[in-house]
């Protein structure tokens, strides 16, 4: 079965709420013409970036009615974006949605918050703890969603493939460290290359949504794209520009790879449980760690 | 030691440096709610460049290029500049400071201040950068315009600047470019090759050149910075990589000693909630547009 996934690599505007709420309605309306299941939003798509302390100005509940109206127009789609969220018990979370119908089926926590070179995310929201995925129904079935840093830490795509996954969902605000060098063009290739091996190794399909624009000295450098379970691209947005585009997997693709590279199944998570209890006692110095492993 | 055993120069895509600074200007404009902006044009190559890539963010109507000759500026400034001018099709102006300089220079021309010792000359060229500063801020108000900043990344980490003075904008286009980057960006973006093939100057005193002051040709300084900021080599694999010592340690001597000049001031905290310790917050966001 096929289905449609829109990546709306938008430059949201910093700390603007309901611009940003307005121009995520007409995307998706323009996504729902072009017969998206699914359309993708970056990470902090509702909010911007580098919000410092705009973080509780601009934070919402998950049960936000704002959110939830937001698939308003768009019957029977679903809809991952990013946003602040302020939970019940007032943390704040850098959190990514997945929509339908008006209700939230899914939410992730960025769990992995950069804080070190020009990232200082660590310092305004706090991580989220668990990495699961949701059950989004026909034709997708399970989807694992993530925050961009979440992607360079390989335990969690491969935790959500394991996990049952059908399908990967990163949205991300990266900006470019050396934009205007060779490095810059290296460090984007360096994502590109991360994704295909996750979508190789998990033989899962990734869609990936990266922002664009200006924030203070920063430029987000976009090149949103959606991967095969084979690793190949099915579409790339540009690099740089505000883009909507739109690429079609086929279910039965998932399945064949799953036959032919069977390596989620014949994945030894006993074993892994077992060495990384034995890494996680010996890093801790925990009594009982093994001294001659 | 030919120049392939030194560590490299800093490298730049000229095409991709270009495209993201007019839309780190353009975004500027649109943040702040501005749609003009002011420079100061000295016919060198920095303002020259920032001057261009302003002109590709804006309309050349919405740009001022302010010509600001002291009475010893060399004609060759004022004829590069009026290049760029005609090129960009820019709007100008020409303010001579030297009324305005001159009788600063005089209360400052001390009897402890021996005349054309180097002390002198700085305070003399922190005078004119300043008065410069002045000039270019008042335009600001009255052109209804930002400041581009026209300051190069060798000269923010070397210090090489006067602060409230040359250093003083609303933004910095360039100040991610070393001086060696900046003229393959100004090369591709067409700045006219006199402006391009003459020494750096700051022309604050006839036949000054930037290298000369500096006792350094830009080129080792670009090297060293590279090496010792970009790439965090310590002295000895600078040294090990066939800089000199002297060099190297001079530059790391001189980009600490200048911090101060790359940072607002420190605040003494004494409430609950400080500006720029912990009352952080983006410089452009809802309600910092005009």
């Amino acid at each position: 079965m096929e289905y449609r996934i829109a990546l709306a690599q938008v430059a949201p505007r910093l700390g603007e709420l309901d611009a940003n709420l307005e121009l995520s309605g007409e995307i998706l309306r323009r996504a729902a013409s072009d017969g998206a299941h699914l359309t993708v939003f970056p990470e902090l798509a509702l909010t911007g970036y580098l919000l410092q302390d705009l973080v509780p100005e601009v934070a919402i509940g998950a049960d936000d009615r704002r959110l939830r109206l937001l698939t308003r127009d768009v019957p029977g789609m679903l809809v991952a974006i990013g946003f602040v969220e302020e939970t019940s018990d007032h943390r704040y979370a850098n959190s990514v949605a997945l929509l339908r119908d008006g209700e939230v089926i899914g939410i992730h926590r960025k769990v992995y918050l950069p804080t070190y070179g020009l990232f200082d995310e660590g310092r305004f929201t706090r991580p989220g703890d668990r990495v699961r995925t949701v059950e989004a129904g026909a034709a997708i079935g399970r989807i694992g969603l993530s925050v961009c840093e979440d992607f360079w830490h390989a335990s969690l795509p491969m935790l959500q493939a394991l996990d049952g996954a059908h399908l990967l969902v990163n949205v991300a605000a990266g900006p470019s460290r050396a934009p205007g060098s060779e490095a810059g063009l290296a460090a984007i290739a360096g994502w590109h290359k991360m994704q295909d091996t996750y979508a190789l190794l998990g033989t899962v399909p990734i869609a990936f949504c990266n922002r664009v624009g200006n924030e203070e000295g920063l430029t987000f450098w976009g090149g949103s794209r959606v991967i095969g379970a084979d690793g190949g691209t099915v579409v790339q947005a540009p690099l740089w520009e505000e883009a909507l585009v739109v690429g079609t997997l086929e279910t039965d693709d998932l399945r064949m790879q799953r036959y032919g590279l069977p390596l989620l199944a014949d994945e030894r998570l006993e074993l892994t449980r077992r060495e990384l209890d034995r890494i996680i006692a010996e890093r801790a110095g925990l009594d009982g760690a093994p001294d001659d492993a | 030691m030919n120049d392939s055993e030194l560590p490299p120069l800093p490298a730049v895509e000229p095409a991709q440096a270009i495209d993201v600074i007019v839309g780190f200007i353009r975004a500027q404009m649109e943040q702040t709610g501005f749609e003009r902006i002011v420079l100061g044009l000295s016919g060198g190559v920095d303002s020259a460049t920032v001057a261009y890539l302003c002109a590709r963010a804006v309309n050349p109507e919405n740009l001022l290029a302010i010509r600001m000759p002291y009475r010893t500026s060399s004609e060759a400034s004022e004829t590069d500049a009026m290049r760029v001018v005609e090129a960009l099709g820019c709007r100008t102006e020409r303010v001579d400071i030297t009324p305005m300089v001159d009788p600063m220079l005089e209360l400052i021309a001390s009897p402890d201040a021996a005349a054309g010792s180097d002390e002198l000359n700085v305070r003399r060229g922190n005078v004119m950068a300043r008065q410069r500063m002045i000039v270019v801020y008042d335009r600001s108000a009255a052109f209804d315009a930002l400041v581009a900043g026209t300051s190069n990344k060798t000269e923010a980490l070397l210090g090489y600047g006067t602060l409230h003075g040359d250093m003083a904008a609303a933004f910095a286009p360039i100040g991610d470019l070393y001086k060696t980057q900046l003229r393959d960006v100004a090369r591709e973006l067409g700045v006219p090759d006199e402006i391009l093939a003459k020494p750096p100057s700051a022309d604050l005193w006839p036949g000054q050149t930037d290298e000369d002051e500096l006792g350094r040709s830009y080129d080792m300084l670009d090297r060293t910075l590279f090496a010792l900021v970009d790439r965090r080599w310590s002295v000895d694999r600078c040294v090990d990589a066939g800089l000199d010592r002297d060099l190297v340690e001079w530059v790391e001597r001189r980009v600490a000693r200048m911090e101060f000049k790359r940072q607002l001031p420190p605040v003494a905290k004494v409430s609950l909630r400080t500006p720029g310790i912990d009352h952080l917050y983006p410089r452009r966001r809802p309600g910092s547009r005009r």
